[in-house]
This record gives structure tokens, sequence and C-alpha cells, in this order.
């Protein structure tokens, strides 16, 4: 078996999105927000299509549909015409601008034209927040960094500390998670701005009407408070320098607490301890009792799944904290994939797993599903974990696929899908679980209704 | 009613109310959420199904990604086509250009996939950086013996429909280089079915049972060989005007080979089709195993539509698809289903087409050119319709309102072509009509929630 990560010059199936991909969809978790790309009309068709199939829910992204002519003349005009357009027929209160590689690759300067255009109109415009957002650099993950970073830059104001307020900034997680974490919250008393927040934009009820922009998001109000809370408590080992968390220490002077996506017991742990010292409160009894009833079950099922190999792929936080959890219930993770390059997986996976592995997991960035696919072989794997599109390693392997993240395009209610704390750990470990106990089922001659 | 955008008021007409006019083919307009995509949307659309090929898109990562196993287009054999590959491009290779990168994937992929041909599709960036897809391709298909095409789809040259035009030419290049030895003088070309589904086999056995022999389909379940002679056929029989005219127009001027247009969608449009190829040969047997295979099909299909049409009597359908043509025969299928088309709309039609739909369509009929989302509700709400047709990006719109809705775009996994597939188009349509799911939807205040039942049960 080769230890080292197959270097092929082309990609095949990646594993991983473009940079604007994640900007409209911080964008997306913004009260009353557009998001705009500034580019040709085909990136955000794509992208909407993408979204749309994951969320099962509308949404618009607005683009300066550029043409030839206007790519090579500048794509300033355009730009101004539609956010013209845009604010005449959504009225939003935010236009979030992410650049695509074309207007970066024609070297468009969105700054210059913004501020252009403000001088040129007249009357109350929406509030503009741009962000670089090139695909040739990069993936979608640090496109939803980069937006928030933007957000948290230009709306975050600073003063006088308010005591029992803080900022969680959760990277990009579901909705049922975000409502989780919401509940977590409140439980503790604590006052937070989480941003973005795409529970309601991104998975809203059946109202029988379309709204231009769907209610919820994070409050503008709230963003510009967060430079006077307390704490900033930002998910993500394998982010990098400017985070929106650690401009708010820099800027605004709150401090950062830097945590892994809270998956698994250890990783959420950490997160209820740190809420508890914010708050000053005791972890409240109902999410003691959560975390007893995840251990007893841990216990209950650990023979079942000890010892089996899995791979994990996807965006490199996520990969991160799964493989934290796969390790702390017995599983091995063989190999962790992602198509993100952020230097920081393997380290990050070390730090997370180092007291529990005998042996490190194969660690690789820059990953698509034929370099997966060809390590997988040698590997023999149990179980994959990660998005849908694993699909096809999957079913070639003939091993079940545990679906999490984004995107899930095979089944419904991706964005139901609870990944984080001790409840969101729990229905993965079910998960988990229940597959393998399905697949002893299901190969065996005898076919047990009884395990 | 939604106010329209100014800039938008020409492409929306109503039948009946005005004389006909309406333009299009026009850029979207900046800052509208425009439901189309973009040329290299159109080629991927057309070019996608052929299995054989190794399709490479030469940009950044999105353009791929965004188009990797999406479309339901079926292969009988080799699966290349469900691949997505890239060149994944990267700030360097924007900087100092990308013609080495290329060369490098096209040579480590032909390697690794021996495919019978490839197709290199440029993308935005690409038309900006400059490279020269076609002198690397005249390298590589020197050095590798196979036929490796540039597909100039450069997204910002237009919308979808330059994209078709893109893709044709790129076919035309394959077309004529094979031997056409064989070939039956009652031979045609299956143009502008994508066999989504499988709808291409079923087409290809209603023309094998005439007695037709189908040379190529352009492109479901379509092979390079095939492409390469199907200049030898005696006939293209044309699907869906948009997308494959152009590479039928070239073959009438190269090769002379005629071409008629034909729709699969609905019972009347398909045995329509049917005849029309027989009376192009114009033989006697033919026409007669025509006659016979409509009537099978009609005795098969026509009973099992009853129980439909009685349920779905009076109900309003509207219809916004990715070219026109498909939405003569939408039309026409709702007619007999004995429902009430009342708009229809696409993201790419010519004003021919919509002037004649606009003739075929009943007084009032909303007749759009290339609508956004707010348009597209308030048509929705205003016309008080029972079930959409159109593609992903409509669904939402129509689930959010409570309206039904089928897919009819080409990520769609049912067969709704030939006889069979307006079987499967009416238990579509009704099981999305039917499901008692809406009477919710309606109900969704909370003053919506406290009925005289739950009163009765409460207070006694
Ligand atoms: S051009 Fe860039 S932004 Fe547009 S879809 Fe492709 S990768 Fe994404
Ligand atoms: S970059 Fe151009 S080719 Fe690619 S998706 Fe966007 S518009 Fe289409």
């Amino acid at each position: 078996m080769s230890k080292n990560p197959p270097n092929y010059i082309s990609t095949t199936n990646a594993c991983k999105l473009c940079t604007p991909l994640g900007a409209c969809l911080a964008f997306k978790g913004i009260e009353g927000a557009v998001p705009y790309l500034h580019g040709s009309q085909g990136c955000a068709t794509y992208m909407r299509r993408y979204i749309i199939s994951h969320y099962n829910e509308p949404i618009d992204i607005a683009s300066s549909s550029l043409s030839e002519k206007n790519a090579i003349y500048g794509g300033g005009p355009n730009l101004k015409m539609g956010l013209v357009n845009v604010t005449q027929k959504y009225q939003p209160k935010l236009i979030g601008i992410a650049t695509t590689c074309l207007t970066e690759t024609i070297g468009d300067d969105v700054g210059r034209y913004l501020h252009e255009f403000h001088r040129e109109t007249v009357g109350t415009m929406p509030i503009m927040v741009r962000v670089s957002t090139p695909s040739y650099n990069g993936t979608h993950m640090e496109g939803f960094h980069a937006a928030v970073t933007a957000v948290v830059e230009q709306l975050a104001e600073g003063g006088e500390a308010v005591q029992g307020k803080i900022n969680l900034l959760p990277g990009f997680i579901s909705p049922a998670d975000k409502r989780y974490v919401s509940d977590i919250l409140d439980d503790f008393g604590l006052d937070a701005t989480i941003l973005p927040d795409i529970s309601d934009t991104m998975d809203g009820p059946a109202t029988s009407k379309y709204d231009k922009i769907q209610p919820g998001g994070t409050p503008l109000a709230s963003i510009a408070t967060m430079g006077r809370a307390s704490a900033t408590i930002e998910f993500g080992r394998t982010l990098h320098g400017k985070t929106a968390g650690a401009l708010l220490e820099q800027k605004h002077g709150v401090k950062r607490i830097s945590l892994g996506v809270p998956i698994g017991i250890e990783e959420s742990d950490l997160f209820f301890a740190s809420l508890s010292m914010l708050s000053g409160r005791p972890i409240p009894e109902k999410h003691v009792q959560e975390r007893g009833r995840l251990v007893d079950s841990y216990i209950d099922c650990h023979k079942y799944i000890f010892g089996k190999k899995a791979i994990v792929y996807g965006e490199e936080d996520l990969v991160v904290a799964l493989t934290a959890f796969l390790a702390e219930i017995g599983v091995v993770p063989v190999l962790c994939a992602s198509g993100g390059k952020s230097g920081k997986l393997a380290a990050a996976i070390k730090d997370t797993t180092g007291d529990i592995l005998a042996e490190q997991p194969l660690v690789f960035e820059g990953m698509d599903f034929f370099d997966i696919s060809e390590m997988a072989e040698s590997l023999a794997p149990d179980l994959l974990i990660g998005h849908s599109k694993g699909y096809p390693l999957s079913r070639k392997l003939e091993i079940p696929l545990i679906r999490v993240g984004f995107p899930i395009h095979d089944r419904m209610g991706g964005q139901r899908i609870l990944h984080l704390g001790y409840r969101g750990t729990q229905a993965l470990f079910d998960q988990v679980v229940n597959a393998t106990l399905a697949r002893k089922q299901s190969d065996s001659s005898v076919g047990y209704s009884y395990m | 009613m939604e106010a329209l955008l100014e800039d938008r008021q020409e492409q929306v007409h109503r039948t009946g109310e005005q004389p006909f006019t309406l333009v299009c083919n026009k850029d979207s307009l900046a800052g509208a959420v425009s439901q189309r995509a973009c040329v290299f949307c159109g080629s991927r659309v057309v070019l996608y199904p052929i299995a054989d090929a190794l399709h490479l898109v030469h940009g950044p990562i999105g353009c791929a990604v965004y188009t990797w196993d999406i479309r339901g287009a079926l292969s009988s054999g080799p699966e290349l086509h469900r691949l997505s590959f890239s060149t994944d491009l990267q700030e360097r290779d924007v900087i100092f250009g990308g013609e080495e990168k290329l060369y490098r994937a096209l040579i480590e992929l032909i390697d690794r996939h021996s495919p019978k041909g490839a197709f290199v599709y440029s993308t935005c960036i690409v038309g900006i950086i400059g490279d020269d897809l076609e002198a690397v391709c005249r390298r590589v298909e020197a050095e590798k013996g196979i036929p490796v095409i540039p597909v100039q789809s450069e997204g910002f040259k237009g919308n979808k429909r330059a994209g078709y035009t893109a893709a044709c030419n790129a076919m035309a290049r394959i077309i004529g280089t094979g031997d056409t030895a064989g070939i039956s003088p009652y031979s045609i070309n299956i143009l502008g079915d994508f066999n989504l589904a499988g709808e291409i086999w079923m087409i290809r056995e209603y023309f094998e049972r005439m007695g037709v022999q189908v040379v190529a389909n352009i492109t479901g379940d379509g092979r390079i060989a095939d492409l390469a002679r199907a200049h030898g056929a005696a006939l293209n029989v044309v699907q869906c005007s948009g997308s494959t005219m152009d590479l039928a127009k070239i073959m009438e001027e190269r090769y002379r080979v005629p071409s008629i247009r034909v729709s699969y969608f609905g019972i009347e449009d398909m045995a329509q089709s049917l005849y029309d190829v027989a009376e192009h040969f114009g033989d006697p047997e033919m026409l007669e195993k025509t006659r016979k295979l409509v009537k099978e099909e009609l005795a098969r299909v026509v009973p099992q539509l009853q129980k439909y049409r009685e349920a779905l009597a009076g109900k309003k359908a509207a219809i916004y698809v990715g070219g026109s043509f498909k939405a003569f025969s939408l039309v026409n299928a709702f007619r007999l289903l004995d429902m009430q088309v009342v708009m229809v709309g696409s993201q790419t039609g010519t004003e021919q087409e919509y002037r004649e739909l606009a003739e075929i369509t009943d007084p009032g009929t909303i007749i759009v050119d290339d609508a956004n989302p707010l348009e597209l509700t308030s048509f929705l709400e205003e016309k008080e319709v029972d079930i959409l047709v159109g593609g992903v990006k409509e669904r939402p719109i129509a689930y959010k309102l409570g309206v039904g809705f089928c897919d009819h775009n080409h990520e769609r996994k049912e067969a709704l072509a030939g006889f069979q597939g307006m079987l499967n188009f009416a238990e579509e349509v009704y099981s999305s009509v039917m499901s008692p799911v809406w009477r919710f939807a309606m109900r969704t205040k909370d003053k919506d929630l406290v009925t005289e039942t739950s009163k009765t049960i409460v207070k006694g």
C-alpha cells in the first residue's frame, strides 16, 4: 500500500466546492440579506441548483450577468446596474457581494466600484458587504469564512463590553444544529450572537407564500454589538489567520476561544465547559443527563463497532471533528481526506486523537474522489462517513455511507441532520452502530431478527 | 401582481390581450435572478450523454463539480460521462496560463480511461487568460490517435443556446470521419434525445419495430464511433429544436442529410413523429407497421389514462422549461388530461416559438421568456395554479406556494417520452396534484388550527 498521497494533474470528482458558494451561504444567514455574485450568470444558477438540492428551499442569488463584452471592458456598469435592480426588487437590508473567478481574473476593483456607486446614488441603499472569492484559491469553506469575516469587519462596532453577551461563530453547520445550539446557549442564560444563522432562511416552514427574502438570519443589530461581547467562541481547528474571531479580538479586544467543531464527547465537553465558564453557571442538568445517556449508549454498543475501519472525507474542520468522534468510540479512522488545503489537517487530527489512537490515520489534503477511491481499495474500510458525493464509492465497496454535512443530494432532510453536541453525537452514533448491525444482519445467511 | 422590473416587461405576453410582441434571446438583466445558466451549461447538456468520451472541463473547480452526475442520461455500456473531470485551475495557472496543465491532464486521463474521444470544455476564465485550446487538443490528438475536440463554451459568450451551437460545432468535427458501409436506406439518426431514464431506448425500439435502422443516438447513450458515421444515415430526426438543430443544419449542408422536427412528449406528438418518419421514407410496408405500432401502444396506454383524466380535469397547470419547443408538447399533453394551461415560459425560446405558443394557448395565458423567481411566484399566485412543470430551481418556488410540481428537466429520473412516458407523466402530475399534503399547507396559522372539530372535542 502506498503511504503517499497520489499526485495527479487532473481532478476527478472533486471533494470540494467553489469559493463563492460558501460566501453565498454565509450571506444567506444574515437578516434581510441577498447574496450577489459579481460574475457571469452561469455560476449563480449552478450554485442555486446545487444548494436547492440539499435544502429543498428557494435561494435567490443575484448576478451581474456579465457578458464577454462586459468582461473585456470591466464589470463596473453591470455591477452597479445589478445592485440597483436587486435593491428595487428585493428591498434587502444587506447585499453580500462575492466575486467569482471571472471578475477576479479580469481584475475588477469591486471596492472602487462600490465607492463610486455610493457617490453616484441618491437615497438610501442597503448595506453592501463585499468579499473576494476567486475559486482558483481555496474551497467553499474559505469563501464561507471570508464572508463571515467581511461582515464582522464592516458591521461590528466597538464599545464598552456587555456582560453575559458572547459571540458564536459556528462555521457551516446545519439548520438543525443551529437550533439546538441556540437552545443550549439559552439554557446557560447566555445572550449570544450566532453568525451566520441559516436555520430559518434555509429551513423555513410552509407558509403558502414566497418570501422575497426569507425571515430569519443573524439580526444586523446584534452583529453591530459583536465588538462589545465578552468573548467569541469560534469553531474550527484548521482555520487560517484572519478569522472573524481573530479580527474581533484584535480590533475590539473580544477574547477569542477557539474550539473544534463539537462532535463527540471530548469536543462537546470542551464546548459545554466553555459555556459554563463564560456564563458562570454549572452545566444544566438536562445536558448532563443527555451526556450520561450518550455514554451509556457508547457502553451498550461498543463491541459492535470496535475496530471497524472508516474513511472520513469532506470539509476539513468537519473531518477533524468526525475523526475525533470515531476514535473515541473505538472505530479506527484509516483515511481522512479533504479537498481543502489548509496545511493543518494532519496536525489537528493528531491533536484531537493522539491520546486514543495507537496509530495516526492517513491524512491527506487536496484530495478528490478518484484519489480516495484508489487508496480505499487497499484499506478495506467498513464504512464511509461524509456527504452524498461519496455514494459511488460506498456502492463500489459495498459498505455503508453515513451521510453528514453538505451536500446531501440523495436523501431528504440534509438540513435537519443533527451533528453537534451530545444530542447530535447521539444521533450520529446510533447511525454508525445501526449501519454496522444492518450490514451484519443482511450479510448473515441466518438473518436473525434479534441481534 | 408583483410589478415587473421595467426592463423585463417586453419579455412577458398575455395571449389575446394585445398583439403579439415578445423580446427574447436577450442577455439576462443584471441583478434579476435569472433561472438561466450559461454557454458551458448548454454544451454540457448536449454532449454529456456521450458515454465513451472523456469530458474534461478546463477551468476552476466549480464549473465541473456542479455538473457532476446530475443528469439522468443513461448508458447501456461505458459510463465515463458520469465522472467529473477538471483541470481545477489554480492561481498560478491563471497567471502563467493553463495550457501545460491541460495537456498533462489530458494525457493522464486518456492513458487512465482509454476513451474513444475527448471533449475539452472552455470556461469563462479560460476565455480571458487566452489558453489556446485548439493547439493543445491538436497536439494530444496527434499523440493519442483519438479525436480531441475543443468546445468553445466560455460561459459569458451568451446563454444556453450559444452552448448548444458550440456543442453542435464540436460534434460536427467528428461526423464524417467514419465508415458508412452497410447502412440501410431506411436509416436515421436520433437527434436531441438524451436518454433520460432510458427514453431513447424506448424510441429506438419504436423505430426498429417500424423497420428503421438507427445509426447514431445524438446524444443519449451516444458513442463516438456512431457519431463518426452518422452522415451515412438517410434522415435526421430532430427533437427539441434548440439543442441539436444546428447540427442537423450542418449535416444538411455538408452531407445532404435531410431532417425533420419531432417531439416524443405526449401520445399525439409521439405518434405523429413516427408517422412523419414513415411518410418520409414512403414505404407502404413501413407505414403499415407504424399504424400497427401506434394502434397497439394506444390500446395499451389510453385506457389507463382515463383514471388520471377524470381526477385532473379542470386543474390548472403552468409550464416553465429550458427550451420552448418542449412547451408545445406539454401544452398538448395537459390538454389530453383535460387540464388547463395558464402559463407557459422558457429560459431560451425564440420569438417564433413564443408566437406559435400564443396561437395555440387559451386567451389570458401568460407567455414569458427568461422569468425570475419573483415573476414566477406572482404568475403562480395570480392564476391559482395546481401544478408547475419545471426543473429543480423552480421546485421550491412551487412548493413554498403550496403548488404541486413535476420535474421535466435533465435531472429527472422518470421517463416522460414515448407512449409509456405519457402515462408516467400523467402519474407524476396525479401524484403531486392529488396528494393529501396540500391541505396542511393551507392551514399554517395558529388561528387555522383551532377548528370547530377541536372545539367540540375540548368543550364537549
Ligand atoms: S467560475 Fe469560479 S465561481 Fe464560477 S462556478 Fe466556476 S469555480 Fe465557481
Ligand atoms: S464560470 Fe462561466 S462557464 Fe463556468 S459556470 Fe460560470 S458562467 Fe458558466
